[in-house]
């Protein structure tokens, strides 16, 4: 008893020499406060900074794209004359032999040599067929089968112009002035077209109905698109049961031993192998030794799969050890087999952990590129893939190669293109939310 | 001060751990035994969790497991419906018998022997699911019956022997994790129950409960015996007595004395017994 009077008396004294508890805190309070404060201001910088680089890089990209959506077109009159076309009569066989290189020239020169013009030269039918599309005659070819009723008649058709007019166009020159790749010429007689409204602006469908082409005017995202949808297709298809399985077989079923580590440090470290190298593997094993067709979305697929499984295993493998033992225990005690356990109780509660794992996987193979280069993904394909051994090209590269191009056109197209994959990657996250959320649900 | 004053004049915790066990004092056989275990040792790796232990436990009674934390004494009720096979450094040697079989029989599948001897655990660990289908799951894994009047029949005595049927009968497709802990843990009982096993396994089933909802599963426990063979591992010693027809003590797994509730609680033969019951130690 006395002891404990002693040590009251020597914690009086204390408090009078020293500070007490709360003055002590007190003090220190600011300088907490103040840390606090900083760290808020810096995370707050750094989630500005972020949204800001996001911002800046789709505006970019989108108000670089805005050209590709819309595409202009040219009135002009055209003669079917037979002589012109070479034939007599309008039965389906001659119409689709017919001369409609002729038929196109020729109505053009007609067109500017109306007698105020001054006489066309060789040289200035050269440039002025330039302005028009290549593909312009297979319009009036188009159009002649679809009604040949205008045959030996004069009819307006209209034509697409040529990429580097379309461009000209749109980046606003004033009338009659010379362009990149226009001729002062070609401004002038744009100014007449134009004066006579017979050019238009209209919404280039072409560009989502259309595959590949050297002709920026006709080139469309159509066969990448169908492309990147066959290949994500066969890796989801391959990827997602595959790595839940083994993710599964992992967590529940595997015995914990050297073997099991071992496998667990590969597959760790297979995350972290550069995709390039699992294109070279594509190369050399699926198209050299099982000679599956190069350039599919197959093998795509496949390659893109090898280099998903590894995220897709991780992160389920996560999502299962958070599943609560109890659950595990609760369905064990009632006699259960692990089987029933891991299926009606593991899985569906890991569920939107694998989900969410997956949508990265496939996130990161839908930008890939680097592999597909190497199983000749990267060729230059003009038929739209209808499967999955059709050769092939997907978005990314579709990208890369347009990106390369040096007409001016694909620019913009390069653009567009990448909004429609960022776009493509916005639905498949959405999608992903939404499965999600309904497996939380339950 | 007390509490301190007791300690002191008597042995102190430590020398209470150096007493040397050698064998059970009490008796350890039933008349009637539903489970009879001879000889009982687990090993976690290296280190042996489980002493020698042998003890039987009576039909349609219940056996209450008591003993200071890390005793043993959960450890030993999981070996009771083999739930220690799932952790892979786990070694139980021994003779554990049910109905004369033993259950680690290499023939005997650990399915079978959980669909007899239940469990219910510390922490109510309902499924994410609803009221119904929990109760349901047991019958329907085990295809007792594939009708779906019947399954009702099940789910509905299930939860009547549980006593939880009149708080949930309108809101059987609710999910079973909105109920209080104590309706969560009578739901656990219910799905248990459903099953129809022969003995129910609990693992401090009250632990984690309030004093109300621990006395509704106590006398739920009571009228539970007339059906069931019952062996329940507890910390309170209160709950032992008013429950439990026999106590075994577990004292750094060995088992010290098993007997009557009333023998035990009454006049222990073990000092150790005696110091954990009179709240010395534990």
């Amino acid at each position: 008893m006395t002891n404990s009077k002693d040590n009251s008396t020597v914690s009086n004294t204390m408090s009078k020499t020293s500070l007490s508890t709360t003055e002590k805190v007190s003090l220190s309070l600011k300088k907490r406060h103040q840390k606090e404060k900083r760290f808020k201001s810096i995370g707050l910088f750094a989630v500005l900074f972020g949204f800001m680089l996001v911002v800046v890089l789709i505006g970019d990209i989108t108000s670089k794209a805005l050209p590709a959506f819309h595409q202009h077109w040219v009135k002009l009159d055209v003669n079917y004359q037979s002589d012109w076309l070479k034939i007599d009569d309008v039965s389906e066989e001659t119409l689709k032999k017919a001369n409609y290189r002729t038929v196109l020239k020729k109505s053009v020169y007609q067109m500017f040599s109306t007698p105020s013009d001054k006489k066309l030269s060789r040289k200035d039918k050269r440039e002025l067929f330039k302005l028009f599309s290549t593909n312009a005659e297979f319009t009036i070819k188009d159009n002649l089968i679809a009604s040949p009723e205008h045959f030996n008649t004069q009819t307006s058709v209209w034509v697409r112009l040529d990429d580097d007019v379309d461009s000209y166009l749109k980046e606003g020159f004033a009338q009659g002035e010379a362009g990149l790749r226009i001729k002062e010429q070609q401004a002038q007689w744009l100014v007449k077209l134009s004066t006579e409204q017979r050019i238009e602006s209209r919404f280039n469908f072409s560009f989502f109905t259309a595959s590949d082409s050297r002709e920026p005017e006709l080139a469309g995202i159509r066969g990448a698109l169908m492309g990147t949808v066959l290949t994500m297709f066969v890796t989801l298809l391959l990827s997602f049961p595959l790595g839940v399985a083994g993710a599964l077989y992992l967590e529940e079923f595997a015995p914990k031993n050297r073997i099991t580590d071992i496998i667990e440090i590969n597959i760790n470290n297979l995350a972290a192998v550069p995709s390039i190298v699992f294109g070279l593997l594509g190369l050399a094993v699926i198209i050299n030794v099982f000679g599956l067709p190069r350039s599919a979305p197959l093998v795509g697929g496949i390659v893109l799969t090898l280099m998903t499984l590894p995220t897709i295993i991780i992160a389920s493998r996560a999502a299962i050890k958070a599943v609560p033992p109890s659950i595990r225990e609760a369905a064990l005690g009632l006699g259960a087999s692990k089987m029933q356990v891991t299926f009606s109780h593991v899985l569906p509660q890991a569920m939107p952990g694998i989900i969410t794992g997956a949508i990265i996987g496939v996130a990161q193979a839908l930008g890939e590129t680097a592999p597909l280069l190497m199983i000749g993904m990267v060729a230059f394909i003009v038929d739209v893939p209808t499967s999955v051994v059709d050769s092939a090209t997907v978005l990314p590269v579709q990208i890369f190669l347009w990106a390369d191009s040096p007409e001016r056109a694909f620019l913009a197209k390069t653009s567009a293109a990448i909004l429609v994959l960022l776009s493509l990657l916005l639905v498949i996250n959405v999608t992903a939310t939404v499965l999600r959320s309904k497996f939380e649900k339950k | 001060m007390n509490n301190t004053n007791l300690i002191q004049d008597d042995t102190t915790p430590v020398e209470l751990n150096q007493v040397e066990l050698t064998e059970t004092v009490g008796n350890i056989y039933a008349d009637d035994a539903k489970m009879t275990i001879r000889g009982a040792n687990v090993f976690y790796g290296e280190k042996q969790a489980i002493h020698n232990v042998s003890l039987d436990i009576a039909k349609n009674q219940v056996t209450a497991l008591i003993g200071p934390s890390g005793c043993g004494k959960s450890t030993f009720l999981r070996c009771l419906n083999r739930m220690n096979d799932t952790i892979d450094i786990c070694r139980i040697t021994g003779e554990l018998m049910l109905d004369n079989e033993n259950i680690y029989d290499k023939k005997l599948d650990p399915v079978l022997l959980r669909a007899r001897v239940g469990m219910v655990f510390q922490k109510p660990n309902p499924f994410p699911k609803s009221i119904y289908d929990n109760v349901a799951y047991g019958a329907r894994i085990h295809g007792l019956t594939n009708n779906k009047a019947e399954l009702d029949e099940i789910v509905e005595t299930s939860l009547q022997k549980a006593g939880l049927f009149n708080e949930v009968k309108d809101r059987l497709n609710d999910p079973g994790t909105g109920l209080s802990g104590g309706q969560q843990q009578r739901l656990c009982i219910a799905r248990t129950i459903a099953v129809s096993p022969e003995v129910i396994l609990m693992d401090e089933p009250a632990s984690a409960l309030d004093p109300i909802a621990t006395a509704i599963i106590e006398e739920l426990i009571d009228e539970l015996k007339e059906k069931y063979t019952i062996a329940i591992v507890t910390h309170s010693m209160q709950q032992a007595a008013r429950v439990s027809q026999h106590t075994a003590y577990f004292h750094m797994g060995k088992l010290v004395e098993m007997g009557k509730t009333e023998d035990i609680f009454t006049r222990p033969s073990h000092k150790l017994t005696e110091n954990y019951i009179t709240g010395r130690f534990g």
